[in-house]
């Protein structure tokens, strides 16, 4: 039986807060984390779900540094207040 | 309006007949403040040799990855009206065909929120909006949602599809590109707008082999306009040109790389099956020969500009295809492709090098597409094609004898 989507949303939001300042995450690893994770109980699709949920809850932002990454809303260095 | 800075070595790019940069930002300071700044930041930039713009790497608009590129000053205090300076990547539309209304109302929306200057348009293909605050990023995306605006790529996304004219205005176009660049458009919204890709992605379509927007050297995946038959002679057509003094011999005939073509001094004779589809002929007697009836395109993929590994050019992954909507061929590959690249690929690593990295003979058994000769860029360079039921015999008597 799939994962709900919430649940799957907070397991990479944990994942997330825990990597902060330490490496940056993109959406690929996030996902490959929850197929590991849960297993069949996931797929890739399910994933992107709870990626955009993770967006539009204002939770996570995508970053850009060479690549494109997601991470907790922050300051960024480069800005000038 | 403000004092505009002393910029001698600016106005030096002001010189000569053709368009300046810098005359189109002196018009801009007129009416925006940010327009002096940039001035004083560039020309104290071509006099120390120095860039002083910081890049941003979390701007942007609620929900979306793509579509602004944060830029700061490094001497916000000397150029305060360009502390920040963002740009907006604005999906443009498929052939860049609009109004001149739905272009004021564009620039309206600008000068309003940034600094007023564009960039019409970017090699991206997007509309290029130049230099905006943060607060207003929000406000701008808005403006330009009520006025049927969308934000374009950027990042480790799908970017802005682009296409030629195609056949709006091109009577070479083998297929309609306006309407494929569209439908991938709305079909890939997500993909777009949601960064998940190892790096960026671009699709360029081009209506014949002519390829106006480049697309065998700027895009992930070309979508060339071609034909699979032959190539449609108007022989009084070409007797014309004779007659008005062209010499068909030296301008067509000697030109053709596939040596395929025969003038006897009354009719031309194309032996198709050796046709490379250059288009020379067609492009040089353009009333008297036509691309054949039967059209559709070539699909090439990876090519790129020099980054990581140099330069590449997309290579042949199907000869022909017909292009006919709703392209289940193309988004069935296309899904297939972005499933192993995404998974299997490095950061910033862009499909062309994973699938040098990983053999293209591996690339095709993961998207399930058949090798076919076309697809050897180098003859007897590229062993994309095993024989594996052979290599493995040859393989145990070497065992054997060994």
């Amino acid at each position: 039986m799939a994962k709900p989507v919430e649940e799957v949303a907070d397991a990479m939001f944990n994942m997330v807060k825990d990597a902060q300042g330490m490496k940056k995450l993109k959406p690929m690893d996030l996902t490959k984390a929850m197929i590991e994770f849960f297993g069949d109980e996931v797929d890739k699709k399910l994933c992107k779900l709870a990626i955009r949920e993770l967006i539009e809850s204002g939770r996570c932002v995508y970053t850009y540094f060479g690549g494109s990454f997601i991470e907790l809303p922050h300051r960024e260095g480069a800005a000038n207040d | 309006m403000a004092d505009l800075p002393n910029t001698p070595l600016l106005d030096e790019l002001e010189k000569g007949p053709w368009p300046s940069f810098v005359k189109e930002i002196k018009m801009a300071a007129k009416r925006n403040p940010m327009g002096a700044d940039l001035l004083g930041q560039l020309e104290q930039s071509y006099r120390e040799k120095i860039g002083h713009w910081k890049h941003g790497g979390i701007v942007g608009v609620f929900g979306y990855g793509g579509g602004v590129i944060g830029r700061y000053s490094d001497l916000p205090e000397k150029y305060p009206n360009i502390s920040h300076f963002h740009t907006m990547r604005i999906n443009q539309p498929a052939g860049w065909f609009y109004t001149s209304e739905a272009l004021r109302k564009i620039c309206d929306i600008w000068e309003k929120r940034g600094s007023g200057l564009t960039n019409m348009h970017g090699s991206t293909g997007d509309i290029i909006l130049l230099g905006t605050k943060t607060d207003e990023l929000e406000p701008v995306f808005s403006d330009l949602q009520k006025i049927d605006f969308d934000i374009g790529g950027s990042g480790s996304d799908l970017r802005t599809p682009s296409c030629c004219c195609g056949m709006a205005r091109c009577e070479w176009a083998c297929y309609d590109t306006m309407a494929l660049t569209y439908d991938l458009t709305m079909h890939y919204q997500d993909e777009l707008h949601r960064p998940a890709f190892p790096y960026k992605f671009k699709f360029k379509m081009s209506g014949c082999p002519n390829d106006c927007v480049a697309s065998i050297a700027r895009s992930d995946m070309s979508i060339i306009g071609n034909w699979r038959d032959e190539i449609q002679i108007d022989q009084d057509a070409v007797g014309e040109y004779a007659d008005k003094g062209m010499d068909i011999q030296s301008d067509v005939i000697s030109n053709c790389p596939g040596k395929c073509m025969e003038w006897d001094g009354k009719e031309l004779h194309i032996d198709n099956s050796y046709c490379v589809h250059c288009m020379h002929c067609i492009n040089v007697m353009s009333k008297a020969l036509r691309p054949g009836k039967d059209r559709g395109a070539t699909i090439l993929i990876g090519s790129k500009a020099p980054i990581i590994e140099g330069a590449f050019l997309s290579s042949v992954l199907f000869p022909f295809i017909k292009i006919e909507s709703p392209y289940d061929k193309i988004k069935d590959t296309v899904d297939k492709i972005w499933d192993i690249w995404s998974e299997e690929g490095k950061n910033r690593e862009r499909v062309g090098e994973f699938i040098q990295r990983v053999g293209l003979g591996n690339f095709l058994d993961a998207i399930e597409v058949e090798p076919v000769a076309e697809m050897v860029a180098h003859p007897r360079e590229n062993p994309y094609v095993f024989y594996e039921e052979f290599y493995e015999e040859d393989d145990g008597e070497e065992e054997e004898e060994g």
